[in-house]
């Protein structure tokens, strides 16, 4: 009882926060917070980690076919993803924003580069683990090289590709909580401004962070679902 | 002005010829400079301060991924055993897994606070499910051949797990650490949120976050220190499974 009674008016503000706006110290009378400033934080947040992920996807799912059709560059794939998992986030925002400037733009590149490396790296592993003697099959049957990728390949490495684009999804959103110190105003607004929106504010801004990164998770799983072919699920259960 | 300023002062005996110094663009410290990348001058003076902060990250690392590791193994060997138990393991870590550190952070902020247990318990949630799953894959993967041979030389279930099967994980289970290990290493600089020091303290705040050579030297520092827990344990995985290194001469 002492300890939940104030956790519940802890996580109780932090709600009441998300819904109706409140007053703050330093706004002058004006209000912070409430469902319209939410729901416009949200997008934002959802506008930047889906255009980095698009380029992410756009720049490592093309070339880990690639190398993987080609079973070349085995070592700089792995090298780069884990080079990739040591960067921490926060020092790259950070020099972008001090080095090159702020803004939507460097912000969805510097995102875009955390996540590449876990999608190049499992389209590369997933490529490469497709039975060596179904490509020959697909090749005796008379697929072209890109056939082979589009139609046989690619397919069965699916569940793989989708690991990682799970895990760099997590990885841009994360980051992306980050983005006002880059000039680009999130959920992490909440988070960060701890002097305007009170610690209300600074717990909303976790909910709602927990919240959509879970939604992506799940819309995601759901993608990949449908994108696996039925025989492969057959095969699986 | 300056100097104009300072003669009646030179004249006075106050303070000695030299005393004040024009600043120009030309003799001006690197770090005052506008556009400047990296100090080297700054650096060699100032490596000191970031022996505390690496020194607090080092041990919220380690404290974290020995916790995760301990329960998320205790969990796998548990879903070993009871297979049904897998899925809703598997389900749970990802959770955790993909709720971002700083939001999970703030989270337990109205139950733990700003503090290093705040940290230890986001940091160690966050590699269950890493390691969680490469421990049941590991499990999974040991050939049936190996266990039917324990089982002929009279072994117990219990000795063919500790002495059969986890040996034979190893290279899953190691493989597993290494990315908990690292990715760990790097989310830990988030820490400075709950203020629970680490080498963030030395990025974020208003100062550092406008001087490039204080954010450089820490990410090279959280990036020399993920790469050295990588060697390390590889190291151990080298070590630890002998009959690899006889297959493959």
């Amino acid at each position: 009882m002492s300890i939940a009674t104030p956790l519940f008016a802890s996580f109780g503000g932090a709600i009441e926060f998300i819904f109706t706006p409140q007053t703050s110290n330093v706004t002058g009378g004006k209000g912070v917070g409430g469902l319209d400033q939410v729901i416009e934080l949200l997008l934002a947040q959802l506008e930047v980690t889906v255009l980095a992920l698009a380029l992410a996807i756009l720049i490592a799912l093309p070339a880990g076919l690639f190398f993987g059709h080609r079973g070349k560059g085995e070592l700089v794939a792995v090298g780069l993803g884990n080079a990739g998992r040591a960067i921490p986030e926060l020092g790259l925002i950070a020099l972008m924003a001090a080095v090159i400037g702020v803004g939507l733009f460097n912000l969805t590149v510097v995102l875009a580069i955390l996540g590449i490396p876990p999608i190049l790296v499992n389209t590369f592993v997933g490529i490469r683990e497709v039975d060596r003697s179904t490509v020959d099959a697909a090749r005796g049957m008379g697929m072209t090289e890109l056939e082979i990728v589009r139609r046989i390949e690619a397919p069965m490495a699916v569940t793989s590709i989708f690991t990682g684009i799970r895990t760099s999804t997590i990885a841009i959103v994360a980051t992306a909580t980050i983005a006002p110190l880059a000039g680009v105003a999130t959920l992490g607004e909440f988070i960060l401004g701890e002097n305007v929106y009170g610690s209300n504010g600074v717990l909303a801004g976790a909910i709602l962070v927990a919240l959509l990164a879970l939604a992506l998770e799940f819309s995601l799983a759901g993608l990949q679902r449908l994108l696996t072919s039925k025989g492969l699920k057959l095969r699986a259960a | 002005m300056a100097s104009l300023a300072a003669l009646p002062l030179a004249a006075a005996g106050q303070v000695g010829e030299g005393f004040f110094h024009e600043r120009t663009p030309g003799n001006r410290p690197c770090q005052a400079n506008p556009s400047h990348l990296f100090c080297w001058d700054w650096a060699r003076e100032n490596i000191d301060r970031y022996g505390t902060p690496a020194l607090q990250q080092l041990e919220l690392v380690l404290i974290s991924v020995v916790l995760g590791f301990l329960v998320a193994f205790a969990l796998a060997l548990l879903a070993h055993r009871r297979r049904w138990l897998r899925p809703p393991l598997l389900a749970g870590t990802g959770v955790l897994y993909a709720i971002p550190s700083i939001s999970f952070f703030l989270l337990l902020l109205p139950i733990t606070g700003r503090s290093r247990e705040t940290a230890i318990i986001a940091l160690s949630a966050y590699t269950l499910q890493i390691i969680f799953r490469n421990v049941t894959v590991g499990l999974e993967n040991v050939p049936e051949s190996a266990k039917d041979s324990a089982r002929g030389m009279g072994m117990t279930e219990r000795q063919i797990l500790w002495r059969v099967e986890i040996p034979l994980a190893t290279p899953e289970i190691i493989g597993g650490l290494r990315i908990a290990t690292v990715s760990t290493i790097a989310i830990a600089t988030l820490a400075v949120f709950v203020h629970a020091g680490g080498l963030g303290t030395q990025i974020y705040g208003a100062a550092n976050l406008r001087f490039p050579t204080s954010i450089l030297i820490s990410i090279v520092i959280v990036m020399v220190m993920a790469f050295i827990f990588d060697a390390a344990l590889l190291t151990i995985q080298y070590f630890t499974t002998p009959w690899r290194r006889a297959r493959a001469s």
